[in-house]
């Protein structure tokens, strides 16, 4: 217990120390939020939708936290790039609890910064329907953690510099995001995107979030829950797995 | 139990070339031990695998008793590890670096601090311990590793060529500090090096490895009475040949050059 406590301690400390980073990867979605939000906002109302800044901080808040998770879970390359995993690993302290600790902490790192742009949002205009959902919301930002940190660590443990890093961004977390229903409403979607969007986790994630946030959802809240509750579990099985067999 | 390393038909293969091949060895409890050879001979190799952070293709590895593969806990408690290259976390302090790993090797929670404090005390930065890792010098990173590496009261020390890149007073002291805690705590001690006057100077018994075989073991005394030489130099010469060799630079070196790069 202990050493996943101080794993997890470890992550919180990096982040709040790094001010640059925490400042950086908020600066992204304030863009998109105040760019998109309200460039399309007209179009949107138009469309007879409602508030497009409404529909969008969900997505947002999502999208922030995809990235933060993801790179947590990828920062083990840095760690055995510049060392420090091999400290973890020659510990007495089992691969599980390694894993588990990392995990937690970018989980909550990823929370916390969507938690950041919730507030920002709502200085932007943005108000849920009830503040009395935040629980259930943060519970969607939870599993959306937890998945993406688990992903990002099995891509970790299979690489072996950063030098696939682009390709991942490019051809994983980007396709991610904007194919998530992140930025626009799911219904009557040309039948190929939305085939490809029924298996995008993160569409579910947005999905529970739109729903807890703004009371407006696509897939229904238990099926939101249910998607992401199992495929974060499948790919934390599998990202323990590739971690137990990293060798430095 | 006199030996507190035993390592049996060691082999190690990788894809293209074997790094280790066949290697039995022992060193005593209580022993300083060399290790010795040129680059890309072994060296490491054969650390990572005592160390439990790679698994031999074959052969078998005992710390203390405790097997470096199935018992893998067991002998991660034995033994201390100050690696060739950092492993500090630099955006921890030297507490909190120190603080980390008494936490991942379960001492006590009330006598983490006194050792800690003792620790950083012995190598001198208890003054500095609130600082960043990352303000700290090559040489202070070294002690402070030295500090962590000792924390947990190994039994076996294992220190990757400890003295790399470090000026003659940081070696001396670094030296000074080992050579007393293998005296008075008895804590067996196994390095590698480049330095072969500092070899010569501190060990009691030499291995020189090559092309992933051990070529021969002794005192430095049997060593140079066995190639007919003067020194430890001249003698690791006339064993391992004069000509250069090439080691592949690993991803983690072409990292550090480009970190480098967008660092400064």
């Amino acid at each position: 217990m202990s050493t996943i406590y101080i794993l997890w301690l470890r992550q919180i400390k990096r982040y709040l120390r790094s001010k640059s980073r925490l400042v950086g990867s908020l600066a992204q979605p304030l863009l998109f939020l105040v760019a998109l939000g309200f460039g399309f906002g007209p179009v949107y109302q138009q469309a007879g939708e409602g508030s497009y800044v409404q529909f969008l901080v969900p997505g947002i808040i999502s999208m922030t936290i995809l990235f933060t998770a993801m790179f947590s879970g990828i920062e083990i390359i840095w760690d055995r790039q510049f060392g420090f995993l091999k400290e973890t690993m020659v510990a007495p302290v089992s691969r599980l609890n390694i894993m588990i600790g990392r995990t937690l902490g970018g989980a909550t790192v990823a929370i916390m910064q969507g938690l950041i742009v919730l507030i920002l949002a709502s200085l932007f205009g943005f108000h849920p329907v009830s503040w009395s959902m935040l629980p259930l919301a943060i519970l969607a930002m939870l599993l959306i953690a937890l998945f993406f940190t688990g992903l990002g660590t099995a891509i970790a443990s299979l690489l072996q510099d950063m030098q696939g890093f682009q390709l991942i961004m490019n051809f994983l977390i980007m396709p991610i995001f904007f194919l998530s229903g992140a930025l626009f409403p799911l219904k009557s979607l040309p039948l190929v995107l939305n085939t490809i969007i029924k298996f995008n986790p993160l569409a579910y994630g947005v999905d529970a979030l739109r729903d807890s946030l703004i009371n407006q959802s696509y897939f229904g809240l238990s099926l939101d829950f249910t998607v992401m509750a199992i495929s974060a579990m499948i790919i934390l099985g599998i990202g323990t797995y590739l971690f137990n067999k990293i060798q430095i | 139990m006199a030996n507190i390393i035993e390592v049996k038909n060691l082999t190690k293969k990788f894809k293209h070339f074997t790094a280790v091949d066949d290697i039995t060895f022992e060193v005593a409890k209580g022993e300083i031990f060399a290790f010795l050879g040129p680059n890309g001979a072994g060296k490491t190799t054969t650390i990572k695998m005592l160390t439990t952070l790679l698994n031999p293709s074959s052969g078998d590895l005992k710390i203390d008793g405790h097997s470096s593969i199935n018992d893998q806990d067991g002998a991660r408690h034995s033994f201390g590890i100050v690696f060739q290259d950092p492993s500090l976390d630099d955006e921890l302090t030297a507490y909190e670096n120190m603080y980390f790993h008494s936490v991942l090797y379960k001492i006590p929670k009330s006598e983490r601090k006194s050792r800690i404090e003792h620790m950083l005390k012995f190598v001198e930065l208890w003054d500095r311990k609130k600082e960043l890792v990352k303000r700290f010098s090559g040489g202070m990173k070294r002690r402070l590793e030295i500090a962590r590496g000792l924390l947990h009261h190994p039994k076996v020390m294992f220190l990757d060529e400890p003295t790399l890149g470090l000026d003659p007073q940081t070696t001396n002291h670094i030296w000074t500090y080992i050579k007393d805690l293998n005296k008075k705590e008895g804590i067996t001690v196994f390095f590698t090096t480049h330095y072969m006057a500092e070899a010569e100077k501190v060990a009691d018994k030499i291995a020189i490895i090559d092309h992933g075989k051990i070529v021969i073991i002794g005192t430095v005394e049997e060593l140079k009475t066995k190639t007919k030489t003067n020194s430890l130099e001249e003698a690791f010469l006339a064993l391992t040949g004069k000509k250069l060799r090439d080691e592949e630079v690993s991803s983690e070196q072409i990292m550090r050059q480009r970190r480098g790069v967008w660092h400064r």
